[in-house]
């Protein structure tokens, strides 16, 4: 090829937003590879270990797909930039770990109360506080479920691989856009750091759910922008359309006013619960193997799930009655399965392997008066399939 | 008993599957990481596998402790980390002390004889391979870990060397493509002659 068509490829053509194809990828580049593939506009981020590796893949490739990367001051701005971008019409993504996602919760609360979709990685490091940052940990789940002050619905994601880096981010971006809620990928340092194949589809075959427009055109009638569908999620005007869109943090009615009146607050906050509350069964995702006859369900999530998995085979390999349950949705929480599962009553206990002192057993004793066996390690490694076979074995 | 032999018992700890550990330690700016990344895209990629691979390192670039696991199996690979080396290849003394008890009975040793010293068991079975000057003899000095991992899929057939040459042209800049693909054929043959030796 001459030098001058060579010059005239755009960088979009030489490098192109969806990497169609087979790939031998990091996690976290994963994550960055699915937030481009759903059509990510905007990311503001703030780099720590170990998602640092999401901003840096970004920095070089969103600003390429014609998206706009902004390093930000810390992660109460990055976390206030994608709220604003998201209200301005972007889809928009920042990824964090720990301390930052701390940091976060005050704005992902006004983001849960706005109802600006948005999505939020967090590659969990072993915590509290700087804890160990380059290790990992499971121990922001139960943050991602509550950290926030108040009450309101969220989604949660928690990818076992580069490649559900990449499936479950594309979901995120989904769920957002049809819920309107701010949607966590909550992934770990050993999935984000961990390489393994990655296969991305055709840009058709990437899924795409965009927000509910208002039914009227900008001036026509009367466009109430906080008035809910039958689904109780309201159809989103973005700032410019020409719509009048007020939003606020504050109590507000269904013009987005302020309206500090309990009654009000009462029908918001509830709805707030409600839309994610009430939708789980179209939201939650688990995978389960072996469950049907299974004296013992083993609840797991993320890398620790990986243990779990060939732990339960080898057990099943053994003749043990066990099954198995992988969170792809930690939040909602799959709470019909689970009692369904009781209720059959072959079940006589569950085992929770994570690593944080507890989290997630917590949500299984809530739903089963049942034993629910614990493997706990607060963090920096993640259980061996032997540690979780022998728990199942005893 | 050759140690290509030796080697093929390998580990199912990932259920009853037929799968290969492998750790490579040494410091940082060795290479460390790319050689499990290529052995990683030769496995997955070209060669039909499935492989993950993992890594730890200090907060330095360059020169703190460094290792890499590679666990590759015909089968989706479940435990990320490897419990009992297939292979070790060990290009720094530390890692070569503090790794040496996680090889298995019969597993393959590689070091890099120019650093590494082995015990006086470990003489009569371990690749000694002088990375160094063999890279130097392909003509560049910073394709010592690509002799390396020749030697490995010399001696141990984990990978095949078409794949393994399929990586290194999907990975490297194609101005040193050339000079890698020759470390990797003088790290096979240097594995090969000294299983005849």
């Amino acid at each position: 090829m001459p030098d001058s068509a060579c010059a005239m490829q755009t960088r979009e053509e030489l490098e192109p937003r969806v990497l169609t194809g087979s790939h031998f990828m990091l996690g976290d580049h994963a994550c960055a590879e699915g937030a481009l593939a759903a059509g990510l506009d905007f990311f503001a981020g703030y780099p720590i270990t170990p998602s640092t590796e999401v901003a840096e893949h970004l920095a070089s490739r969103l600003p390429a797909s014609g998206g706009r990367f902004v390093q930000m001051e810390d992660e109460l701005a990055s976390m206030a930039a994608i709220i604003g971008a998201s209200a301005a019409g972007a889809r928009s993504l920042t990824a964090t770990s720990g301390p930052g996602f701390s940091l976060m919760m005050e704005n992902i609360g006004l983001a849960a109360m706005l109802e600006t979709p948005c999505v939020v990685a967090n590659v969990q490091r072993a915590s509290p506080s700087t804890g160990i940052p380059t290790m990992v940990g499971q121990s922001d789940i139960l943050q991602a479920r509550w950290g926030s002050h108040g009450d309101y619905g969220i989604i949660a994601y928690c990818p076992a691989s580069p490649q559900e880096c990449f499936d479950l981010t594309v979901k995120a971006f989904n769920a957002a856009d049809k819920y309107r809620v701010p949607v966590f990928v909550m992934m770990d340092e050993i999935v984000g750091h961990m390489m393994e194949r990655v296969v991305i589809p055709q840009p058709k075959d990437i899924p795409f759910i965009g927000r509910k427009k208002p039914k009227t055109r900008p001036g026509e009638g009367q466009f109430l922008s906080y008035r809910p569908d039958d689904d109780l999620v309201p159809p989103m005007a973005h700032a410019g359309e020409g719509y009048k869109v007020h939003m606020t943090g504050l109590t507000h009615d269904e013009r987005g006013y302020p309206a500090m009146f309990p009654e009000t607050h009462d029908i918001l906050v509830n709805r707030l619960v409600d839309k994610i509350r009430l939708n789980a069964a179209d939201i939650e995702m688990h995978e389960e193997f072996d469950c049907d006859d299974a004296d013992t369900i083993v609840v797991s999530f993320g890398c620790t799930a990986r243990s779990a998995s060939a732990a339960v085979r080898q057990a099943r390999a053994e003749g043990l009655k066990v099954g198995m349950i992988r969170l792809i949705t930690v939040w909602p929480f799959p709470e019909g399965r689970i009692r369904e599962l009781v209720a059959q009553g072959d079940v006589k206990r569950f085992i929770v392997p994570e690593i944080n002192l507890g989290q997630l057993r917590r949500e299984v004793e809530r739903l089963t008066s049942l034993p629910v066996l614990r493997l706990n390690h607060a963090g920096g490694q993640m259980p061996t399939p032997n540690a979780i076979l022998e728990l199942i074995r005893s | 008993m050759n140690k290509v032999d030796k080697a093929m018992t390998a580990s199912d700890n990932n259920g009853a599957r037929k799968s290969w550990e492998i750790r490579i330690g040494g410091v940082g700016g060795q290479g460390i990481v790319l050689s499990s990344k290529l052995l990683g895209i030769a496995a997955s990629l070209y060669d039909g596998k499935e492989a993950v691979v993992t890594q730890s390192y200090g907060p330095e670039a360059r020169g703190g402790a460094a290792r890499s696991d590679v666990v590759i199996s015909e089968d989706a690979v479940d435990y990320p980390f490897v419990i009992q080396a297939d292979v070790l290849a060990a290009l720094f003394p530390e890692a070569y002390t503090k790794f040496r008890p996680m090889l298995k009975e019969g597993g393959t040793l590689i070091v890099d004889s120019a650093l590494v010293k082995v015990s006086e068991e470990d003489e009569a079975s371990a690749i000694m391979v002088p990375a160094t000057k063999i890279a130097d003899e392909v003509g560049n000095r910073l394709t010592r870990n690509v002799v390396i991992l020749g030697c490995l899929v010399g001696a141990t057939g984990v990978v095949s060397r078409e794949a393994m040459v399929q990586a290194i042209r999907k990975q490297m800049k194609e101005k040193i493509v050339e000079v890698n693909i020759k470390a990797l054929d003088a790290g096979i043959e240097f594995a090969r002659n000294s299983e005849a030796s």
